[in-house]
Parts: structure tokens; sequence; C-alpha cells
């Protein structure tokens, strides 16, 4: 197991290489320093002004010198001013992290069981005219832009209803799930129907494999072998999907933090777009990779325990 | 570049277009999908759907003079939906003034917008329906970059397997740890804003999907016996890719362009409201759906802006995820 571990880790490494070079070519090559720094600090910069930047902020070097300092900037963790405001960006991270995970642990956790109840609930009722129609609605919730759900949310329930505050995010006890609910319960909604259709085509699957057939024979209930039996084996593809879909998870707190004010990682990602704050950017994905790949591991280990047949060596 | 430049480009793709599809409905395979595919009713409906969303977005590209393409025409002379010739204000669905609770101010074109005008008065509906020819061009052009690296690379890289197939991996794993939608943002952020570098950019994060699964598809294909035998036979390379693997495969290209198309859609409203998406002033369902931030915080709201571009793009994105799944069910081959 534990060199299994350590093997897996190492893979990450040219990976994480290749991010970096992506990385690099993009804000560095494509986008020179130079360029960066007048679009910064505007068209009236004077070549000393900008200079200044560029020597401040360590862009000051030829190219091979400066992917090396990047890298190990990035490596070190230890990411640097933010090229608009100044501020650390490791502070900004650190500020951003507990506002995020506030939003995108209950929500992804919500989310899950939701989505499992309702795709076992679609396979009970398997090729019926309502599991027809439930197919149908998830294809179209997937079809809507997440910005019309927000929208819908935030002038309907939150202004017109007032059911819960429009804006804003603070974090005390209570009053914090007060203003979470909404936003927690529009990213649930968001992902809904994708996540329902997957799960159903999962345990559909399943429900073809001998063992299902045996248990019903046996004279097992229809209930039991959904939810002991095919939950149970359906575990190893739900694992991979659920993973994979985490990306999309930190995709729809991007526009809920933003949309409804709430001070995380994404919120600190519209910004930085906004104000064209490359390294802001740069560090941002270079921490996304990394969640990425450190899922990818957990999904490994996450099928050994969810199957006793998978063995890692 | 000249009108008739730009509609014979036009002409020329979608010509190219049904040509691939009329090469592909020689395949024997896709021949017993269209069987199980004509009796499947939403499937059916869902590609009239698409095909009307394809016949308007083409007469928006078809330009009879530069800034008019023969859609205005139909639009604006036959049926009479034009804008507001004073660039006024917003104005509500067949009102008769503009939209302004203090003092109102007359429309020239009274009650002449079925869904209001947007701010500088042009009318929403039209402009909803001419997001179409954007959504295609965005959606043509992205499919033209990533279907052909995505076969290429993925079959290269199941069939040669060795160093191909090894350099194939390490480049969409890498792509694939980037959450595709940082990718999109960083290379947007550097590049300057159009619908070429959109496509790009989209392209960059569309092809992994394909070209993994058409890795692993060739390579199951490469166990078959009817591989072997034209193995046996002394084939070359090229023939048995060609003649053997790429028309079995296909089928994935065909249902990843619907799906790929649908999600391509969606990305532009999401990166046009982020931010880095169409440029500003484009005629794009992301853009309407972007104005909407200052729309809906009016009191009393506009409402019409943002319903017009959501509704016209769930259309669309709708109609191509059901006929997706249509199409994946026809070509199963375990019913």
């Amino acid at each position: 197991m534990t060199s299994y571990i350590i093997r897996r880790l190492l893979y990450c490494v040219p990976i994480l290489f290749g991010v970096m070079l992506i990385t690099f070519v993009l804000f560095f090559i494509v986008q020179p320093p130079r360029a960066r720094a007048r679009a910064i600090l505007g068209e009236k910069a004077t070549p000393q002004q900008i200079d200044d930047w560029l020597h401040k902020h360590e862009y000051d070097k030829p190219l091979p010198k400066l992917f090396v300092s990047q890298t190990w900037k990035l490596v070190t963790f230890n990411f640097g001013l933010s090229d608009k405001t100044n501020r650390p960006i490791a502070k900004t991270f650190i500020d951003g992290a507990v506002p995020s995970l506030c939003l995108t642990v209950p929500a992804f956790i919500a989310g899950f069981f939701m989505a499992v109840g309702a795709s076992l609930y679609l396979v009970l009722i398997r090729y019926s005219a309502l599991d027809r129609f439930g197919v149908f609605v998830c294809v179209a919730l997937m079809s809507i832009p997440p910005m019309v759900y927000m929208f819908i949310g935030q002038s309907a329930l939150a202004l017109h209803f007032a059911y819960f505050p429009a804006y804003g995010f603070e974090i005390r006890g209570f009053s914090t799930a007060k203003f979470l609910l909404l936003p927690v319960a529009l990213i649930v909604v968001m992902h809904f129907g994708y996540d329902v259709r997957m799960y159903r085509t999962i345990f559909l699957e399943e429900i073809t494999q001998d063992y299902v057939r045996t248990a019903f024979s046996k004279g097992v209930s229809q209930l039991r072998v959904l939810f002991v039996h095919v939950l149970k084996n359906g575990m190893i593809s739900l694992i991979t999907l659920v993973v994979t879909s985490l990306p999309a998870l930190i995709m729809g707190s991007i526009l809920v933090e933003n949309f409804f004010g709430i001070p995380g990682l994404g919120n600190a990602l519209v910004h930085a777009i906004q104000t064209g704050d490359a390294a802001m950017v740069n560090a941002l994905v270079y921490l996304g990779a990394l969640l990425y790949l450190g899922s990818l591991l957990l999904t490994d280990i996450l099928y050994a325990v969810a199957d006793p047949r998978i063995r890692l060596s | 570049m000249a009108p008739w430049l730009e509609n014979l480009i036009v002409i020329v793709s979608l010509a190219c277009a049904f040509g691939l599809l009329r090469l592909g409905s020689k395949n024997e395979r896709w021949q017993r999908a269209w069987k199980f595919f004509k009796r499947d009713r939403i499937g059916i409906v869902a590609g009239i759907g698409i095909a009307i969303y394809l016949l308007v977005g083409t007469l928006d590209l078809l330009e009879i003079s530069p800034s008019k393409s023969i859609l205005d025409w139909v639009l604006g002379d036959a049926i009479g939906l034009r804008d507001e010739p004073t660039k006024s204000s917003y104005s509500a669905p067949f009102a008769k003034t503009t939209f302004d609770i203090s003092n109102p101010a007359p429309l020239q074109l009274p009650g002449r917008h079925p869904m209001g005008t947007t701010q500088l008065g042009k009318d929403t509906f039209v402009q909803a329906i001419k997001g179409s020819s954007t959504a295609l061009v965005l959606g043509g052009l992205t499919s033209l970059i990533y279907l052909p690296l995505s076969i290429f690379l993925g079959i290269a890289a199941g069939y040669f397997r060795g160093w191909v197939d090894d350099a194939v991996q390490y480049l969409y794993s890498t792509i694939a740890s980037i959450p595709d939608i940082l990718l999109l943002i960083s290379m947007l952020m550097v590049m300057q804003k159009g619908l070429g570098t959109m496509s790009l950019a989209l392209a960059t994060t569309g092809w992994v999907g394909l070209c993994r699964l058409l890795r692993g598809e060739t390579m199951r294909l490469n166990e078959r016996q009817f591989v072997a035998a034209a193995r046996s036979l002394g084939q070359s390379h090229f023939n048995i890719i060609a003649r053997h693997l790429l028309p079995n495969v296909m089928h994935l290209v065909l249902i990843n362009f619907v799906l790929g198309f649908s999600a391509i859609v969606l990305a532009e409203s999401i990166l046009s409201y982020l931010g880095v998406g169409t440029p500003i002033g484009t005629a794009s369902w992301g853009q309407m759906i972007d104005g909407a931030r200052g729309e809906l915080g009016r009191e009393p709201l506009v409402w019409w802006d943002v319903t017009a571009a959501s509704v016209a793009l769930f259309g669309l994105v709708l109609s191509l995820n059901l006929f997706a799944d249509s199409l994946r069910r026809a070509f199963d081959a375990r019913r």
C-alpha cells in the first residue's frame, strides 16, 4: 500500500511539471511580463515604473531563469505577490479556503445523497413512463445555464419572498447557515440532473448482473436488492464519477461564490479575471491541478476500501 | 472579408458536413442504427429542433451585404421585426413606450417588439434568434479543431501502442489534470478576445475525453479477428486504420460531436458571464445573459432579455442532449 502510494506520487511529478510548463507558456510567453505590467499599470506608465514593477514582482529575468524561479515558487507554495493588489497570494488562499469549504462540502454531501436516492428510485421504477419522464427532466435540468438558477434563486426566493438573505457572508455560528442555505441549494440543483442521470446508468448496468438475479430468485425484496446489493456494488463506478466531478464542483462554486458575495477561492478567481491578475490565476491553476491529482489518488485508495477484491500493490 | 467569400466558406463547410454524413450512412452499423432511430420519437423531435437552429444560424451567416444577412432580411423586411431607429432604452414586450417609470417616451414602432427591446433599442427577439449563428460558428470551429486531433491521436495511441501511446497519454493526463474551467480562463485571459481564440481554448480542453475513448476502443478492436486477418494479409497500417478501425469508431465520434456541441454552447454562456467569453457586442446568448447582472438589479426588473436568451440557449442544448441520448441508444449493440 505505502509503496503503491509512493509510486503514484512519483507519477504525479512529470504531470505537475507539464502543468507548470503550460502555465508558464501562457502567462510568460504568450503574454510577456512587460505586456502584463502595461495592462496592470495603465497606458500612462513610464518605462521606469514598468521596470520597477517587474523588479518588484521578480519578473525581470531572462526566460529560462524565470521558469526556474516560477517553478520553485509554486513547488514551495510561496506564490509571491498578487499582480494587482500586491497582497501575498498564499494569504488570499488561506483566507478563501474556509468560506469555500463551508459552501462546497455541504453541497457535495447533500447533492450526493439526494442524487443517489433519486437515481435508485428511477431504477426501482425502471423503463416505466415515470422513469422516462424523470430522465427527461434530468436532461432538461442539465441544459439550463447555471446562471439562470442563480438569477431565479436570488430574485424569486431571496428578494421577492425574502426567505433568504440575498447577498453576503459571515462566519458566526447559525447566521453562517442562513447565508449558505440558498447558495448550497443552488449548487445541488445545478448538478442534480447530470448526477442522477449518470448514477442511474451505473445502477442499470449493475441490475443486469447475475448476483441481482440470484438475489431476486432467493426472494430478497426489490428495495433491499437495490439499496443494499446494487448500491454496494455500484459504489466502485460511483466513486470514479464523484471524484471526476470534483473539478465541476469547483466551477459551480466559482459562479455561486461570486454571485452571492462569498469571499472564497472562486470569488478570488473571478476578481483575478476581472482585474487581469495573471499571477493569481497561475497559482490557482497549479492549486487546481494539485487538488485534482490528489483526488485521483484518493479514488484509488477508496477503491481498495469499497471493494475488497482490489489490492493496491 | 468579402461577403461572397464568407458565404462560400459557410456553404462549403456545410456541404462537407453533409458529405461526411452521407459517407457515414453507407456504413452497415449506421444503417442498423437508423432503422432503430426512426422509431424514436424524442430523437426525431430533437433532430428537427437542431435542424431549425442550424437553418436559422446558416441564414444569419449568409450575407447579402456586409452588414445584412438573409435572416436580417427575413425578420426585418419580410416579417417586420425591426430595431428601434432611435437608440432608445429598454421597452417591455409589446409596449408602446420605453421602459421608464418617470418619463416614458413613445416608441417609434409601438407594439412591434414581441420580446421587448435591449438597452440600445434592439429587438430582443431578433437578438435571441441571431445568437444561434454565434453558437454555430463557435461549435463548428471548435469541432473542426478538436475532432481531427482526438481521432488522430486516439487511434494512433491505441493502434501503435509503445512510445506513441505513452506520449499521448502523458499529453492528455497533463491537460486533464487542470480543471477545464481554469485552463479555459487562463488561455482566454492571455489571448485576444474573439471567436477564433475561444474555439482554440475550447478545443484544447475538449479533445481529451474523445481521445481517451477512441484509444480504448481502438485497443479493443485491435484484438478482434478482422483486424488480425487484415494484418496477416499484409495490409498497410494506413489501410487497416482507414478501412477497418476508423469506420468502426465513427459512431462514437458522432455521439461525442453532438454532446460536445451542447457543452460548447453552455461553456460560451458561462465564460461570457465570467468576462472572458465572446467580445462585448457579439450577438451571443452568453453576452445577453451576462447583461442580466445589471438588468435584474433594476426596479422594476428587466426580465425579457435574459429570458429570451436563456430559452433560446436551452432549446438548442436540450435538443442536442436528447439527440445524443437517442443516438447512443440507437448505436447500442446490446439491445
